[in-house]
């Protein structure tokens, strides 16, 4: 059982929990992730790790609600326990300064992708975030994204906050503007395939950090496999982030919506 | 040590007392088992076990032989005349005593160990054309016959002596070790990357064959002797192998099993409805995903095919058709005389209606427009000449291919080495397949404080060898504490 020391809202439906983890504080690096199940009854979901407090022996994690997992430990208050709580699982990040790198986060990926901006302006990249959502009142973690970036643009389909338009918009607007070294992606896979496709246009190399369906995040299932240049991989054990151009994003796709008619279900 | 006692009085007594002839005409007898129609609905365990009266009459059966060929059958050389004849005299707790000598699962290992090829392979009786005695079936009775008596017997516990040891893995392996250095008196804490102790035995077998329970009773005696347990803990990566030793962890046992699901890679096998038998399995053992309180989906496909001959295949097969498939099939590329399969499962999969396409390969899996898996082409075999593994080779017969509805796919074509653990320890050597390589006499691995055993070194093989590297490895690594080697 892991404690939840503390809990802040970054929006109604987006949370910041910091949890009792000292082994995996120790041990974690950006873009390792972790599982978590709450209750006895609860399903395993990954989660990225956000931050760690080594001090504390703590570590964060940034949860955006979605489904009945995601609910239900958003639903939980500080001194609550986690169920189950495993990691750090999946390779780190490979961070260095590259130079420019454009990071592009929508959806449910704009959690996941804080570290990666973090790390990266801390190795000394000029950071160019780009956020994309449907609607102003869906633009989460802008302000966190600020702080460690040195643009940030907000893209909104129906141009209700900042620039009008998809997140390839704003991530060829940069494009066209200077020299880019590096993208990174995280968030709907329709959205990472677009992105993909962008900048393979441009030869700018690309890292996703997939989201496939997991169960038990160390290579026994097999569950989150996908192909990437014809070959099947493992997102939890050779992942999560993977050269963008090689992903099979439509198999991604098709194989996210294996249980949404059971998700549904369970919603109601 | 296997002629234990067989020159006591009470065994000369007992052999005296019926002849061989009067012995061997006694009927062998017959599992109480549920109905096939009754127990694809649900999830209780199909055998139900002997009756002490039905037991006792089966050990009669044993001849209990000067040279009994049973013993050398057993992997770790469980004294059976011995533990039998003490059934036949309906002294079951001595019975139970007896195999916890050299046994650390019983009840386990009466219930799984493929015995027709091990000690029931070669009982005398085959000889004369009558079944074997059936050992696995008195094993099972005598160890379930001591934990429902409530009388179970906690090993006496040598003084401790504050050695800390680590065990890598919960599963048959670990637990073996872990129960075996407890005894000689070490602070042993388990380590697993699951958040339920027990390896296969949990996420792996089906309650309808091993019901969980049983495995918990064992973890549970572990714990009353001081074996200390950490779940969601995978070594090499929550902690590492230098921090074990910083935290004065003298030696490790890996026993983190063969956890990487082998796929076919052919044509469509990433479709949805196509998943490993790990997967399958896991949902549905491990987090309880058929029933409904639980948050853990699974499909429930109505046409089930499985590939594969094996235990795992057995288990997927006839949980699907538990979660109501209305075609449930085994598809295996040999024919029924070379599945590695355990018989009984054979037997229980036919009774439930299980479908057997023997001498099938799939070769592509087609979908519909959502991405599900609609149909397998499968291609008709034939046998050919015996390949390495002596088994006759399958060949494909040219042109006769056929499409099959399906609307689920379980590929359950073996297992390989989880390589988590030795891609994490620097200098450590594994075989070209990933296994890690240990020396045969005392399972000690390239790095003389970690020892390993189970499916990580011989790949995917069964419980009781699992338990027997874990119990050598313990002998021997207390030996070797003991001479200051380590
Ligand atoms: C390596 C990895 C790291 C992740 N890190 C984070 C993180 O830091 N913060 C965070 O909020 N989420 C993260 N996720 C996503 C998170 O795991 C899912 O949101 C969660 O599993 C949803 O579970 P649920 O039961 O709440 O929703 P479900 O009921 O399972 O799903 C609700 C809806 O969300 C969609 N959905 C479900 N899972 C995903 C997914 N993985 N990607 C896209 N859409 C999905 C479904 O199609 C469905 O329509 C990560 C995923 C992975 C694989
Ligand atoms: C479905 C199925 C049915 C089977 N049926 C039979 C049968 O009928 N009869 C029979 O004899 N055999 C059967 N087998 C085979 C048998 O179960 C295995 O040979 C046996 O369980 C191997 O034991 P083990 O202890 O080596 O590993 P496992 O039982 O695989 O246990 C390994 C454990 O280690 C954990 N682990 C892995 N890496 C780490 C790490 N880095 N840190 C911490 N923990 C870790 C895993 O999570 C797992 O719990 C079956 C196997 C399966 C899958
Ligand atoms: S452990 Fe297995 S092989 Fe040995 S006697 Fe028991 S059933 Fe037979
Ligand atoms: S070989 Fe058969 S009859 Fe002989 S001791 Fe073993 S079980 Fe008994
Ligand atoms: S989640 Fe099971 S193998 Fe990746």
């Amino acid at each position: 059982m892991s404690k939840i020391v503390d809990k802040s809202y970054f929006s109604p439906n987006v949370v910041r929990l910091e949890i009792e983890a000292p082994l995996i504080a120790k041990s974690r690096r950006a873009g390792h992730f972790v599982i978590v199940k709450v209750g006895e009854k609860g399903e395993r979901i990954p989660l990225t790790i956000a931050d760690s407090n080594l001090e504390k022996g703590t570590i964060t994690l940034v949860v955006q609600k979605m489904g009945v997992s995601s609910t239900k430990l958003c639903s939980l208050n500080i001194g609550d326990e986690v169920t189950d709580l495993v990691g750090p699982l999946g390779k780190a990040t490979h961070i260095e300064n590259f130079g420019t790198v454009v990071c592009a986060g929508g959806g449910v990926g704009v959690a996941p992708l804080l570290p990666i901006v973090t790390a990266l302006k801390k190795a000394g990249n000029r950071v160019i975030t780009v956020l994309a959502a449907r609607t102003k009142e869906l633009v989460i973690l802008e302000e966190q994204m600020r702080a460690f970036s040195d643009e940030v643009i907000v893209m909104t389909d129906d141009g209700s906050y900042g620039r009008q338009g998809l997140v390839t918009t704003g991530v060829e607007s940069v494009i066209n503007r200077e020299k880019v070294d590096l993208c990174v992606t995280i968030g709907p896979a329709v959205m990472m395939k677009f992105v993909s496709q962008l900048t393979k246009k441009y030869e700018v190399p690309t890292v996703a950090s997939l989201n496939t369906i997991m169960v038990d995040g160390t290579g026994m299932c097999g569950a989150c496999r996908i192909s990437v240049g014809g070959q099947t991989k493992f997102v939890c054990v050779d992942g999560p982030e993977f050269d963008a151009h090689q992903v099979d994003f439509d198999e991604m796709i098709m194989r996210l919506g294996a249980y949404r008619d059971e998700e549904q279900v369970a919603k109601k | 040590m296997e002629e234990k006692g067989r020159n006591e009085a009470w065994r000369e007594t007992l052999r005296k007392s019926m002849n061989p002839k009067e012995r061997t005409a006694i009927e062998c007898v017959h599992m109480n088992e549920l109905s096939g129609e009754y127990r694809c609905h649900n999830s209780e365990e199909v055998n139900q076990g002997l009756t002490l009266q039905q037991a006792m009459q089966e050990a009669k059966r044993c001849l209990d032989c000067a040279n009994p060929q049973c013993v050398t059958g057993c992997p770790v050389s469980i004294n059976i005349p011995q533990f039998i004849k003490h059934i036949e005299l309906g002294e079951v707790l001595e019975a139970a005593k007896t195999l916890k000598e050299t046994s650390a699962l019983p009840a386990v290992c009466g219930r799984v160990c493929p015995q027709e090829k091990q000690c029931e392979a070669r009982c005398i009786h085959l000889k004369m054309n009558k079944p074997a005695v059936a050992i696995g079936h008195l094993e099972r009775f005598a160890a379930d016959y001591e934990r429902e008596s409530g009388q179970m017997s906690v090993p006496e516990i040598a003084q401790p002596n504050g050695i800390k040891i680590a065990a890598v893995g919960s599963g048959p392996a670990g637990l073996s070790f872990a129960g075996d250095m407890a005894k000689l008196g070490y602070d042993v804490t388990v380590f697993e990357a699951l958040h339920e102790i027990g390896g296969v035995l949990k996420y792996g077998i089906p309650e309808f064959r091993l019901p969980n329970h049983i495995v918990d009773v064992e973890i549970e005696n572990l714990a009353k002797m001081g074996v200390k347990f950490i779940k969601n803990c995978i070594v090499g990566k929550t902690i590492s192998f230098d921090d074990l030793k910083e935290d004065g962890f003298r030696a490790m046992f890996v026993a983190s099993g063969a956890g990487l699901p082998n796929f076919m890679n052919i044509k469509g096998e990433n479709l949805i409805g196509v998943m490993s038998s790990n997967e399958y399995l896991t949902r549905v053992n491990l987090m309880g995903a058929a029933s409904d309180d639980t948050d853990t989906p699974v499909l429930k496909g109505k046409h089930v095919a499985v590939i594969g001959g094996g235990n795992t295949a057995m288990d997927s097969v006839r949980t699907a058709r538990r979660l109501g498939a209305e075609r449930a099939m085994i598809v295996y590329r040999r024919s029924e005389e070379e599945m590695p399969a355990r018989l009984e499962e054979v037997k229980h999969a036919k009774e439930e209606g299980i479908d057997f396409l023997t001498l099938h390969n799939p070769v592509e899996y087609r979908g519909d427009e959502k991405g599900r898996v609609t149909a397998m082409l499968l291609q008709k075999m034939e046998l050919g000449e015996p390949d390495a593994s002596g088994r006759r080779k399958p060949v494909e017969i040219k042109g006769a291919q056929e499409w099959i509805d399906v609307d689920e796919v379980i590929v359950s074509v073996g297992v390989s080495p989880n390589p988590l653990v030795p891609s994490s320890v620097d200098g450590l050597e594994v075989s070209s397949k990933g296994t890690i390589l240990v020396s045969d006499e005392n399972m000690q691995s390239s790095i003389p404080t970690i020892f390993a055993g189970g499916d990580i070194v011989r790949g995917g093989a069964t419980v009781i060898l699992a338990m027997g590297d874990g119990r050598k490895a313990a002998a021997a690594m207390h030996a070797k504490i003991l001479s200051g080697e380590i």
